[in-house]
Order: structure tokens, then sequence, then C-alpha cells
């Protein structure tokens, strides 16, 4: 639904997003992910025409954003929650957006209930709204035309975490429905969970692209990986190994080289009782994060909270 | 079906009509935006009360178009400021993003404040006349003298209405170009001020620049829609000429400015 080829924006002699290319299917969750000033922002920007690409195109459902008559009637836009006037109350901001949409005022009221944002909330001006409200108000912005395609830029940044789980309830029940989504964040727990696929972006390069289960396998160096805990763990070793599979002990479980199925037929085979099977390594997708991102920290500034390289992880 | 396209078949643009009426109400919907027109027409009031009062006291004689005089210097003042808001606005509290989303192409918005801007002015002088009228009414009740009911007709009520037109498009100008409240109303205060004062300098240092100063001097030839009732071809020729200086480059490089200037 929204084709992103070969795009290129640059400031003078800086290269904010460089030659980038990649898709978001319909019915799916795309995770934009990356460290802050990885180019997500200037790439969601150039998507709905505020930013003029220098090379390259986005297309959404095979429209330039500029051409789409009406676009918030099709394309749903949050690009920054804090964008808002101030001195005008909540409603007020959505009302604004709801007529020039040309939609019904009583819309209005059903976003608000939508993002639970109470009446009396609503009759506040954004001043006094917590980021989370803010990001609450954005949402319902961007969900007012009843759009077929939402395209957010952190949405979850300032969301407490039954809001994060609300909104990623919302989400994908949007693409459940049909719809199209891209959401941007430089946290990967905050997206791993909701996204069917995950781009991520350094440096204005796409360092990783791929499903959750397609990102793990790549962290754990394009082998397979599996967690196991079983009731006699010494047991389930003895029986991988002799299949010749190797395992090794990870704090009250079995690291395994192996499909979680193939873990679970040995397992199978000599009645031995699991008491989790999982795949992957769960730690490697953030270990993976940082290390693809890692070129595209800011030397002397690092963004994330400096994290000792697993042993293992080559970068 | 479950196709990767959108189709727009049924989705008309959006009208012109409307997108001013969104921009005309994001003009009152604020705190600032509102008391800002209920100081100009409060304000306005004000010195009229004060022109009235001085008037009564000193036994003097007064018209309408003396009520007119006095309302248009809060207006020529405030009104510009109006322009200006109306423009930084969406930029110092970043809601063009939000706009220029929903409404991409930016001539269109930029064409719809500047409509509502008008009609602003159009507003401001219908509170005008009746403030003026409610003064000439109060100072006839009052007054010794008889009340005069020089309206200057339906062209009188457009030379202010252009007069009030022209202090909001400069405003609308300096926002524009500056795309920052506090700074386009600095730079509009000093133009407005210092301006005039350095025109009638010149004039009185420079021979060559006495005879171009009719030319160039905007304040100057806004003085016939003062209250005039008649406007000569040649003070009409000395409007255009100033004006495309003083109005017409700051609006240019504006309009210019907000077409291109990446919105963060």
């Amino acid at each position: 639904m929204i084709h992103v080829e070969g795009l290129t924006r640059k400031y003078g002699s800086f290269t904010a997003v460089d030659d980038i290319s990649f898709e978001c299917r319909q019915g799916t969750v795309t995770g934009f992910l990356g460290p802050n000033g990885a180019g997500k922002t200037t790439t969601m920007r150039v998507m709905v025409g505020l930013t003029p690409a220098t090379h390259g195109q986005v297309t959404i459902g095979g429209h330039h954003y500029r051409e789409i008559p009406n676009p918030g009637r099709h394309v749903g836009v949050l690009l920054d929650a804090s964008a808002q006037h101030a001195g005008r109350t909540g409603r007020e901001v959505l009302l604004l957006s709801s007529r020039t949409m040309g939609l019904p005022d009583s819309r209005v009221e059903e976003m608000l209930e939508r993002v639970s944002l109470e009446p009396a909330e609503a009759k506040r001006t954004v001043r006094n709204y917590s980021l989370g409200m803010r990001q609450r108000l954005g949402i319902a912005n961007a969900l007012l035309g009843d759009p077929q395609v939402l395209i957010l830029d952190e949405p979850a940044n300032g969301l407490d975490p039954a809001g994060i789980r609300w909104m990623r309830d919302l989400l994908k029940g949007y693409a459940a429905q049909g719809g199209t989504v891209l959401l941007s964040s430089h946290l990967l727990h905050e997206v791993e969970q909701v996204a069917d696929e995950m781009v991520v972006i350094g440096r204005g390069r796409i360092v990783a692209r791929g499903t959750r289960a397609q990102l793990l396998r790549s962290a754990s160096g394009g082998l397979a990986t599996t967690l196991v805990t079983a009731v006699d763990n010494e047991q389930l070793h003895r029986a991988l190994t002799v299949k010749g599979i190797e395992a090794t002990a990870a704090g009250a479980s079995l690291r395994v080289s192996a499909e979680p199925i193939d873990v679970g037929r040995v397992a199978a085979e000599g009645s031995i009782v699991l008491t989790d099977l999982r795949a992957g390594n769960e730690d490697g997708l953030e270990e993976l994060f940082l290390q693809l991102t890692a070129d595209s920290q800011r030397e002397g500034a690092p963004q994330q909270p400096a994290q000792p390289m697993p042993e293992g992880v080559n970068p | 079906m479950s196709t990767e396209t959108l189709d727009l078949s049924s989705t008309p643009a959006i009208p012109f009509t409307r997108l001013v009426q969104v921009e005309l109400r994001k003009m009152y919907d604020t705190r600032a935006g509102r008391w800002l027109l209920i100081s100009i027409a409060g304000l306005t009031g004000l010195v009229l009360v004060i022109q009235l009062i001085v008037l009564l006291v000193k036994d003097q004689s007064a018209t309408l178009g003396s009520f007119g005089a006095g309302a248009n210097i809060p207006m020529v003042i405030l009104l510009p400021v109006l322009g200006v808001m109306s423009v930084t606005g969406e930029w110092s509290q970043r809601t063009a993003m939000v706009t220029f989303a929903l409404v991409p192409s930016r001539g269109r918005v930029i064409a719809a404040k500047y409509v509502s801007a008008l009609a602003i002015a159009l507003i401001a002088v219908v509170v005008a006349y009746v403030l003026m009228i409610v003064a000439n009414l109060l100072y006839g009740a009052f007054s010794s003298h008889p009340m005069v009911w020089d309206f200057g007709g339906a062209f009188g009520i457009f030379l202010v209405f252009l007069l009030y037109v022209i202090s909001l498009s400069i405003g609308f100008a300096f926002g524009a170009a500056i795309l920052n409240t506090a700074g386009a109303i600095v730079v509009y205060f000093v133009y407005d001020f210092v301006l005039p004062g350095l025109m009638e300098l010149g004039a009185h240092l420079l021979s060559w620049f006495h005879s171009i100063r009719p030319w160039i001097d905007f304040s100057n030839a806004q003085t016939p829609l003062q209250g005039g009732s008649s406007v000569t071809g040649q003070q009409w020729a000395h409007l255009l000429v100033s004006g495309s200086i003083w109005l017409g480059i700051p609006l240019a490089i504006g309009i210019r400015r907000m077409l291109r200037a990446e919105v963060k």
C-alpha cells in the first residue's frame, strides 16, 4: 500500500535519508525502527508531502500524497503529537480537522471516546495535556477521517504501559480490518509485539528488514535458535546431543541451535516434559537492534545506554 | 477487495469555502485570538469614549467623521497584529504540520487565510461604524452642537474597508515573511513607527527625495483613505506605487516563504 522507492533526502551536504526502499502491505503493521536522527521522521514527512524528496518517491495506494483529494479521508497522519496549538482545547483541535475534511461534528465525539479522552479532558486546552494525552489526541486526529492507511511517528512516546497496550490493540484491530499501518519508534519493545514486519533504519539507510522471526534468525547469525526449559534439562541435553544438535545452558534453560519444532520432536521422542519452548533468543532482537544501529549512534553521545556486547556477537 | 491501491473516485476535493470557514474559526478559537479580537473592539470603543469626553468637556463641534478618525487609530495599529497572528500561529505552534497534511496544496491554505483576514476586515468596518454611530448619538445627546452624519456614502465606507484591508495585509505579509509572531510584530512596529519618521527626515534633507516621496511613502499615501470621500487619480497612483513597494514586496516574499518553508 505504501511504496518507498529509492528515497533520498539531502540537506546541503547532509544526507538524512539515503536511497531507501521498502513497502507496507495492506492489512499489516510495519514497524519503522531506528535511533533518534536515523531518518524515520524525514521519511514520513516525505510520505505526506511536507518535505520534498531529493531523489526517489513515495506512493500511497498508487498515488502521490499531494494528489490525493481530501487526503485525511484516506491517510491518517500523526507526525508530532506536540505540534498542536497550546491554546486550543482537545475537542477544538479535532473539530478543525473534522470540518476541514467535511465530516459531521459528531465524529469528534466518537473519536474522543475511541481514544478514551474524557469529556472534561477534551474541554481543557492542549497546554494542560500530558504527552500521553497529546498522543491520544494525535491518534484521534489521525483516525478521524476513517482512513485506509495510518502513518504514525513515535505514537507510543509518552504513553504509559497501559497506553502502549491500548495502542497495540487498536493498531492490530485496525490492520485486521484491512488497514495499513506504518509506525515508527526508537524503542524496539514498543514495536516488536505489534509489527508484522520491521524496517530498521540507521544513518538514513535500511540496515535490516523482515518479520520478527526473520530478524531473530539473523540475530543468531542466520541459524535457528530455540530457548527451551525441561523439567530435567540434563536429560534433554543428552537427547539433543545424541541427535547431533548443539545445546548450551542458558540460565535455567537451554539454548539450542535448532528450530523449536525439532527440539519439540526430540523431547516428545524421549518423553521429556517441557515447561517452556520458544523461538530464538529473546534478547537477541534487542542486541541486534543495538548492533545494527551501533554505527549510526552519535559517537560520544550514545542515544541508548551503553550495553555490553554479548559474547560471540561480532559487530 | 484486497487491492493495494486507494480508490479516490468517490472523494471530492475540499471546497475552498470550507477552508475559509476553518481558517476563520482558527482566528477566534484560541484564547489569544479571541482576546485580540475583543481588545481591538474594546480599545476602539475606549478611544471613542475618551474622544467623546474630550469633545464634550471642551465643547467642540464634531461629526461622525471625527469619530471615524478616532476609531481608525486603534484599528490601524492592531489589525496588523491580527494579520501577523493569523499566519504565524500555525508556525510557532507548529500546527502547520497538521494543516498541510490535511491540505497539501499550501497555496489554497494561504489563499483561505487571506480571504478569512479580509472577512475580519469587513467585520472590523461594521464594528467601527456601530461604535462611531453610538459615539455620535451620545455626542448629540450631551453636546450643544448639532449631530452631523457625514457618512461619505458607500464609497467612504469602502475607503475605510480598504484602509483596514491594507493594515491586515501588512501584518499578513510580515507574518508570512518572518514566520515568527514576536519577530513579525517587532518588524511591523519598526516599519510603522520608524519608517514615516525617516521619510520625513529624508524629505527635509534631500530635495530629490522630497520630490519622489509621495511615490514611496506608503503611510502618507494612505491618508486620503482616512475619512476621505474622494480620492484623486494621482492619489490612487501614489497608493498603488508605494503599496507595491511596501506591501507587495513583503507579501510576495512571505507567500514564497510559506509555500517553500519546511514545516517543522
